[in-house]
């Protein structure tokens, strides 16, 4: 027998192996462990801010740790960052590239970074002594457009890209710490767990990996989706993961059972999710879907929640 | 793809397939409890589940001033 055929059958008997192991650990389903609980009622919301300002489709946002200000990115060719109480733009910064498809907001308030087709991934510093906001790095090495980009702090910085490759940088050289390699798709998006030692990250090879940042090797690598990952995040607690996939489905993967809990799906649902967020407790998920529709799923139940946007006080 | 490089492409396969075989795994049930404490622990600080009042959302609309 040859090497290589040697190893495909040693890849397959290990493939079997994992799906063995999950299934011995797997003594119940989510759903049946949370038979007990009712499924969250009615959810009001209340539009309460517009914030008006771009001129052509927003790709991305992602709010400050503050939770007041929060960065818009659109392909007007602008990041826009917003005081979301008064809705004033607190900075509007023209971008070299218009076809951006990312933004994220550092930690500690002094950085935002954005990127797209242009491959690179491109700082700025708002606290600049001037008061100007100028390209701080431009951390190019990429090969694909960037779809995600997410602040370890001011220092590092962790892209996703369509070049099938996530990358740890260091953002004072400009340089790549660490190459995250192994899906054998496009990565769409990523997510940074909430003690900052792992992040995980969604492709177009249907599989979501979680990742050791420090270690810079993948940890373990979750399937079941039927279509490319777009949207991914972590439960709150960081001991799960949460999908949403162009096959129409979002999937809760538990880090430390290794395997899919439960998939939130309806078979009226026929578009793709293409972003994602849990609530607080992580008992809400909300879905951004192709149709222009968000829903909201009880995260135990697998149900969708009612809601309502209030137009009275 | 010459043949070496997909040799060493496929040992990278089967090395990074050992190392997720190795994990250990906490019992379903075991996780799915610990998700379902967790949120039950954290409801009441879920605006998206208590609701908010008025005096301290950030949000409300704003009381205007007007001079008498």
């Amino acid at each position: 027998m040859g090497e290589m055929e040697q190893l495909r059958k040693e890849a397959e008997s290990l493939k079997d192996q994992i799906t063995a192991a999950r299934k011995a650990v797997q003594d119940t389903t989510l759903q049946e462990a949370a038979a007990g609980i009712t499924v969250v009622g009615r959810v009001q919301l209340k539009t309460r801010k517009t914030l008006r300002g771009h001129l052509a489709k927003i790709y991305a946002m992602h709010w400050a740790v503050d939770a007041n200000l929060c960065v818009s990115a659109s392909q007007d060719g602008k990041l826009i960052v917003w005081d979301t109480i008064t809705t004033n733009k607190v900075n509007a910064i023209p971008l070299k590239s218009s076809w951006v498809m990312t933004c994220a907001y550092a930690p500690s308030g002094n950085l935002v970074a954005c990127g797209g087709l242009d491959n690179m991934c491109s700082i700025y510093n708002l606290k600049g002594k001037d008061g100007n906001v100028k390209v701080m790095r431009e951390l190019a090495a990429h090969t694909g457009y960037l779809s995600c980009c997410r602040f370890l702090s001011d220092s590092e910085i962790i892209t996703s890209s369509g070049d099938c490759t996530c990358v740890l940088w260091d953002i004072e050289t400009g340089t790549q710490k660490t190459v995250f390699a192994g899906h054998q798709g496009d990565c769409m998006s990523l997510a940074v767990s909430p003690d900052f030692k792992f992040f995980i990250s969604g492709a177009c090879d249907f599989t979501a990996k979680l990742w050791d940042i420090r270690e810079g090797v993948c940890r373990q690598t979750f399937g079941g989706h039927e279509s490319d990952i777009n949207a991914i995040g972590f439960f709150p607690n960081g001991n799960a993961v949460i999908t949403g996939s162009d096959d129409a489905t979002c999937k809760l993967y538990d880090l430390r059972a290794d395997q899919e809990l439960i998939t939130y799906q309806d078979s009226s649902i026929m578009c793709g999710v293409t972003s994602l967020a849990p609530s607080l407790s992580g008992r809400l998920i909300l879905a951004g879907y192709d149709d222009f529709n968000v829903n909201i799923w009880d995260s135990l139940k697998s149900e969708r929640v009612c809601w309502q946007v209030m137009t009275t006080e | 793809m010459s043949s070496s490089s997909s040799l060493v492409a496929m040992k990278k396969v089967v090395h990074q397939l050992r190392f997720e075989a190795s994990i250990n795994r906490v019992k379903v049930s075991q996780a799915a409890a610990d998700l379902q404490q967790f949120c039950i622990q954290n409801a009441t600080q879920d605006p998206l589940l208590t609701g908010v009042s008025s005096s301290t959302n950030p949000f409300r609309p704003q009381k205007v001033c007007s001079f008498l």
